[in-house]
C-alpha cells in the first residue's frame, strides 16, 4: 500500500497570531512552525501501518522553502520520503489541485490529510482532493483499518459515531483519534540523521487558479474587564445571567 | 438565479441552527435582489422553512438517501444549484454539512469559504468575515467565482421570523452507484443527551476537578441549565471524559450562548476553541488563572462548594422562569 500524507506547516498552538503589512500577511516573526495536529495523527496511523504492514510513506507540503523543516520532522517521525510543492499556498482548491497532480502521478492508495490546519482553518483540502480525484472520502475520521483494498473508517458525527465502509483509493480527512495522543512521536536522534538521507523532491506547481483570496486579517476586539461575583453571592450571577448578558 | 441553502435535518426534523442560515439566506437574498430556494433530504415538515425566509422548498424523498451519505447528498446539492441557477451555496456547520460542501465547491467549481461569522462584508466584490487562526483572528476572503459556497458558523446571525410561506415542489436528483461507495455499516448517537453542537449551554471541566468520579457535580449543573458537558484536553488525554468532550483548538470548537468553565485555567489552545461563545463563566480557585482574562464573570473560589450550590441556584430560577 502507497500511503500519500498531506502536511500543513502550522504556527505551534501556543503562538501569539499576529498580522504585518497593513494587516494583510501573517506575522511569522518569532513563531514556532510544527506538523499541523490533524496532519501528525495521521502521520502516526500512517506510520503505524508501514511497520504493521510493509506499507509505504510519503509526506508532502505545498508552500516555500521554510516548511521543508516540517517536512524533515516528518521523515524523523518515520516517512521514507518527502515531496514539496514549490508554491506558496494561496487558497484551498489551488492546494487541492497540486495535491490532486501528486497522487495521480505517484499512484497512491490512501490520502490521509487533516482534517483541517490550525491556521486557516478552511476544512476544505482533503474534501475538494477526494472531489477532484473522484476518489471515496472520510471525513472527521477517527479510526481507520485496512485490509487489503477494502477500509473500515469510523467519523465522528453530531453526539456520536459512524462506521463506514469504502474501497481503496480513499482520502481521509483525520484528527486525534486516528491515534491517541501518547502514540505521537518525538523524533529521536537516529531518526534526525535518517532523515537527513531521505529524499525530499522539490516539484513545480502546475497551473492552477485561487477561486479565494485572504484580502485582510482582524484581530478580535478586546475584552473588557471580568465582573468577579462573591462565592457566596451566586444570585447575583444568576441575576446577571438572565438580565444582563441574557443567557438563561 | 437565487440563493440555495441546505437545510439539513435529522431524523426528519430541522434543527435550530437550520433555521437560523435560512434567516441568513433571507437577509442576503434581500440584499442580492433575488430568492432563497431550500434543499432539503427526508425533512418531515418542509413549511417550517417558510416561516424563516424561505420561498421555495426542493423536497427530495428517497430511500437511498435514507442514511447520511456526503457523496451522494453532495451530488443532489449540486444538482439542485444547477437547476435554480445558485449564486450562493449556503451551509451549516456541522458535522455532515461540512463533510459535504467542499465536495460541492468543487462539483461546481466553485470558490469556497468557510466559518464564515456575518453577512458578506460586501457583495461586489465579494468578501466574507471568517474566523481564522482557530478563532484568535479573522480573517477577510475575498470569492471570485460566480457560484459561491460558504458555510456558516453557528451564532452568526440570529434566528429572524418572516412572513412568507414556501411552496414546495419534489425533487428528484439523478443518482449513480458511484455515489454509494462509501456505505454506512452502523451507527451509535447518544440520545437524550445535548451535544456539544446543538447545546445553549456548555459545562466543562479541567484538571482542578481532580479526578472522573468528581464529574457527578458537573453533569448535574449541565442539567440545572440544560447545558451539554465538556471538558479541557488534559481531562480527556488522562481518559477521565471521553475524546468527544474535548474542546478546544485540537478539539471541538464551542459556539454557544453561554459556557461555564470549572477548574480549567485557560490555556491558549483552550480559550482558542471556546471563544466564539457568547458569554463565559470562569470558576477557579487560582485568582491569577488565565481564562479570568477573557471571562465575562468570574468566581473565585472551591469548585467543590460552588458548583452544587450555583445548581441548586439554577434550578430555582428555572423552576420560576418555566
Amino acid at each position: 500500500m502507497k500511503i500519500l500524507v498531506c502536511i500543513s506547516h502550522v504556527p505551534d498552538t501556543t503562538s501569539k497570531i499576529n498580522f504585518t503589512n497593513g494587516d494583510s500577511e501573517f506575522d511569522t516573526a518569532g513563531v514556532q512552525f510544527v506538523i499541523n495536529p490533524n496532519d501528525e495523527f495521521g502521520l502516526t496511523r500512517a506510520i503505524w501501518f508501514k511497520e504493521q504492514a510493509g506499507a509505504s510513506v510519503t509526506v508532502v507540503n505545498v508552500g516555500n522553502a521554510d516548511a521543508e523543516a516540517t517536512l524533515r520532522k516528518a521523515l524523523a517521525i518515520g516517512a521514507d520520503d518527502a515531496i514539496r510543492v514549490n508554491a506558496t499556498p494561496t487558497d484551498g482548491f489551488f492546494v487541492a489541485k497540486q495535491l490532486a497532480e501528486v497522487v495521480k502521478n505517484g499512484g497512491y492508495d490512501l490520502v490521509i490529510a487533516g482534517k483541517e490546519s490550525l491556521d486557516y482553518n478552511g476544512g476544505m483540502v482533503p474534501g475538494m482532493l477526494a472531489g477532484m480525484l473522484g476518489y471515496d472520502f472520510v471525513n472527521s475520521c477517527i479510526k481507520l483499518e485496512v485490509n487489503g483494498d477494502a477500509a473500515t473508517a469510523v467519523r465522528e458525527i453530531d453526539g456520536g459515531k459512524e462506521t463506514l465502509s469504502a474501497k481503496l483509493p480513499l482520502v481521509i480527512g483525520g484528527q486525534k483519534g486516528l491515534v491517541e495522543e501518547k502514540d505521537l512521536r518525538i523524533p529521536n536522534m537516529r531518526g534526525i540523521m535518517m532523515a537527513r538521507q531521505k529524499a525530499l523532491t522539490v516539484l513545480e506547481p502546475v497551473g492552477a487558479d485561487s477561486k479565494t483570496k485572504a484580502v485582510k486579517f482582524e484581530k478580535p476586539a478586546p475584552k473588557s474587564a471580568v465582573k468577579l461575583i462573591s462565592p457566596d453571592n451566586l444570585d447575583e450571577l444568576v441575576n446577571l445571567l438572565h438580565n444582563e448578558a441574557k443567557v438563561i | 438565479m437565487s440563493i440555495l441553502l441546505y437545510a439539513e435535518s435529522a431524523e426528519g426534523k430541522f434543527k435550530k441552527t437550520t433555521f437560523e442560515l435560512a434567516s441568513y439566506a433571507k437577509k442576503l437574498a434581500g440584499d442580492m435582489g433575488t430568492t432563497v430556494t431550500a434543499i432539503t433530504i427526508n425533512a418531515t415538515d418542509n413549511s417550517q422553512l417558510g416561516k424563516y425566509g424561505v420561498d421555495k422548498v426542493l423536497a427530495v424523498k428517497s430511500d437511498k438517501l435514507g442514511s447520511f451519505n456526503a457523496k451522494a447528498f453532495a451530488d443532489a446539492i449540486k444538482q439542485a444549484a444547477q437547476q435554480e441557477n445558485a449564486r450562493v451555496v449556503l451551509f451549516n456547520s456541522t458535522t455532515d454539512s461540512l463533510y459535504i460542501a467542499p465536495l460541492v465547491a468543487v462539483a461546481l467549481e466553485a470558490g469556497y469559504a468557510s466559518n464564515v461569522v456575518a453577512q458578506p462584508v460586501s457583495l461586489s466584490p465579494f468578501q466574507v468575515k471568517r474566523n481564522a487562526f482557530s478563532n484568535k483572528a479573522f480573517n477577510i476572503t475575498e470569492i471570485n467565482t460566480d457560484v459561491k459556497v460558504l458555510t456558516i458558523g453557528k451564532n452568526s446571525f440570529g434566528l429572524v421570523e418572516s412572513a412568507g410561506s414556501a411552496a414546495e415542489e419534489a425533487f428528484s436528483p439523478s443518482l449513480n452507484d458511484n455515489d454509494f461507495t462509501v456505505k454506512v455499516e452502523s451507527s451509535e448517537k447518544v440520545t437524550g443527551k445535548v451535544t456539544i453542537a446543538d447545546a445553549e449551554v456548555v459545562v466543562s471541566g479541567g484538571r482542578g476537578l481532580k479526578g472522573p468520579e468528581n464529574w457527578k457535580m458537573l453533569e448535574d449543573l449541565a442539567e440545572a441549565f440544560g447545558a451539554a458537558t465538556a471538558c479541557s484536553k488534559p481531562v480527556s488525554d488522562l481518559g477521565w471524559r471521553p475524546h468527544s468532550e474535548h474542546v478546544g483548538q485540537t478539539g471541538k470548537p464551542v459556539a454557544s450562548n453561554l459556557y461555564v468553565a470549572v477548574g480549567i485555567s485557560g490555556a491558549i489552545q483552550h480559550i482558542a476553541g471556546i471563544n466564539s461563545s457568547k458569554v463565559k463563566v470562569v470558576i477557579n480557585s487560582d485568582p491569577d488563572a488565565p481564562f479570568f482574562k477573557v471571562a465575562d464573570y468570574g468566581v473565585v473560589g472551591d469548585a467543590f462548594e460552588i458548583v452544587p450550590k450555583l445548581t441548586e441556584k439554577i434550578k430555582e430560577f428555572k423552576a420560576q422562569n418555566s
